[in-house]
């Protein structure tokens, strides 16, 4: 299984066991990552699944789809370039190690 | 405090109540309990990927057991209650399961749900009429659709279309009955209806409006159904979906005041202020308005409505007041809803109709009350903040589709 390793703002880690396949969103709110809320479950709905994708992965992660990209704009933490939708960011083996910060807020 | 919080149904509301209480503090025992025999699990997925195949029940789980045990969340699943009664008026009491086993409680929540209304109609218990509500029900709903030819779906809701939207997708002849004169009729205006009974006909599914079932045909197994306009439509598997019916038998035995839900106030306190409740079952003000009743069915009420009833519980006063907003899924038609339309005196539509991308804003003496967004979530996501800020988007403005609407929000002019 890979992981997801989630750091709050106050620098303190999660590490998570994602499903491939699973998104990034998805394995956060099933182990209760506070600070990922995906009320939508994953629907690209909500923008409250908002993360910011540490530099190394984020050529692996790529960047947002349309929809995705409208929310971004509009949800309530800052947007920045490694802004991401986690229930966007599929999980596979790949990405093992996936490294995410979680904003101030949803 | 010994017995804890006993919280009464474990899906969306009651899962979230529970979680969000032991967030508050709370270091009591606190039960969360449910007839089903599965880890609360989301259910909007059960129309939509869970019916096509495509996921798996474990994936759907609103949190790991792990979470809840690590928690101290005790999570009892399998088991009904079938009486509860308050000590002296509340807030502690006890419950009592089908099977017999005694739960005392310290202060009690009602999340209890609805259930499937039935059809009503010679025939309806034949084999092959099916409902969808539970993970249950959709497991067996996708293995007798993998086996079936022609599916007639009862009920032109957002279930029924979406049930209808797999179904076409996986190759059925599929036709959808509508008693209303219009698809989703409750939710939203005569132009999205019109939009949805169009999409689906493009796609090849038959829409029938303004008729309704009048008996299913068949040995045992339904083999036709037999509508009010005197047609008969072939066959073998009949999905219904005319709606919900709140579960009230607790809240009666209670004594609670119940008028087509328990009621609640936007603390979401029932009749009996030592006893809250939350989600489907629940009648309540108006979040935005504060004003009327309204019976909300979707995942961000169940949510949002937990939270309040947590922090009343927790001694906090947080109301209710967040914007609903809804969702539907069908073929590649992502409808997203923020607000609610309901009083409407005018609307704009903006974008291509045609083109399946478009969005309805809906105004009542000029005021912004709520957005229908077709594969539009720009537009849905800028009423759904302007809403929550309290702010408007003129109609005026609206109606220009080359501009973008998060451009558009201005302060709300009181007295205006």
């Amino acid at each position: 299984m890979p992981k997801v390793v989630f750091i709050t703002l106050d620098g303190a880690q999660r590490v998570v066991d994602a499903h491939a396949g699973e998104s990034v969103m998805a394995a956060a709110v099933r182990n209760g990552v506070p600070g990922i809320i995906g009320e939508c479950g994953g629907n690209c709905s909500c923008a409250t699944c908002h993360v910011y994708v540490a530099d190394e992965f984020s050529e692996g992660v790529g960047g947002p789809g349309d929809m995705e990209d409208d929310l971004l704009d509009l949800g309530v933490a800052d947007r920045r370039a490694n802004s991401r939708l986690s229930c966007q960011i599929p999980m596979t083996e790949d990405l093992d190690g996936l490294t995410v910060h979680i904003p101030e807020e949803q | 405090m010994h017995a804890g919080t006993l919280i009464v149904g474990a899906s969306q509301a009651g899962l979230q109540l529970a979680v969000s209480l032991r967030d508050a503090g709370e270091t009591g025992p606190i039960t969360l309990i449910g007839e089903e025999p599965h880890v609360p699990y989301q259910r909007p997925p059960l129309s939509k990927a869970y019916l096509q195949g495509s996921t798996e029940l474990e994936q759907l789980w609103l949190r790991a057991p792990e979470f809840l045990a690590g928690n101290d969340i005790s999570l009892v699943t399998g088991e009904r209650i079938e009486t509860i009664e308050l000590t002296d008026g509340g807030p502690s009491g006890s419950a009592r399961t089908a099977s017999g086993r005694v739960l005392t409680f310290d202060r009690l929540a009602l999340t209890v749900g609805a259930r499937p209304r039935r059809l009503e109609a010679p025939g309806a218990d034949l084999d092959g009429v099916t409902y969808l509500r539970t993970a249950d029900d959709a497991t067996a709903l996708r293995d007798l659709q993998s086996d079936a030819e022609s599916v007639v779906v009862v009920g032109g809701g957002f279930i029924g279309l979406e049930a209808a939207a797999v179904a076409r997708a996986q190759g059925k002849s599929v036709t959808v009955v509508e008693a209303a004169d219009r698809l989703i009729g409750r939710a939203v205006a005569p132009v999205v209806s019109e939009f949805y009974r169009a999409a689906h006909a493009r796609r090849g599914v038959e829409i029938r409006v303004g008729t309704r079932v009048t008996g299913l045909a068949g040995e045992n197994r339904v083999a036709a159904v037999e509508l009010s306009d005197g047609t008969r439509i072939p066959a073998d598997l009949v999905i219904v979906g005319i709606g919900v019916v709140p579960r009230s038998k607790l809240a009666h035995q209670l004594g609670l005041d119940y008028d087509g839900g328990i009621l609640v106030d936007r603390f979401a306190r029932t009749s009996n202020p030592t006893v809250v409740a939350a989600g489907d079952c629940t009648v309540q003000p108006n979040p935005l308005t504060g004003r009327g009743q309204v019976r909300l069915e979707s995942v961000q009420n169940a949510i949002s409505q937990a939270k309040a009833a947590a922090a009343t519980l927790a001694g906090r006063s947080e109301p209710n007041d967040a914007v609903p907003w809804f969702w539907s899924d069908q073929y590649n038609l992502k409808l997203q809803i923020a607000g609610l339309s309901t009083g409407h005196d005018h609307y704009v539509v903006r974008g291509d109709i045609e083109g399946e991308a478009f969005s309805v804003l809906y105004y009542r003496e000029g005021g912004l009350l709520a957005v229908d967004a077709v594969n539009t979530p720009g537009d849905y996501m800028a009423v759904r903040k302007a809403l929550t800020q309290g702010a408007t988007i003129s109609a005026e403005a609206a109606a220009d589709s080359a501009v973008a609407l998060k451009d558009l929000i201005v302060p709300q002019t009181i007295g205006a």
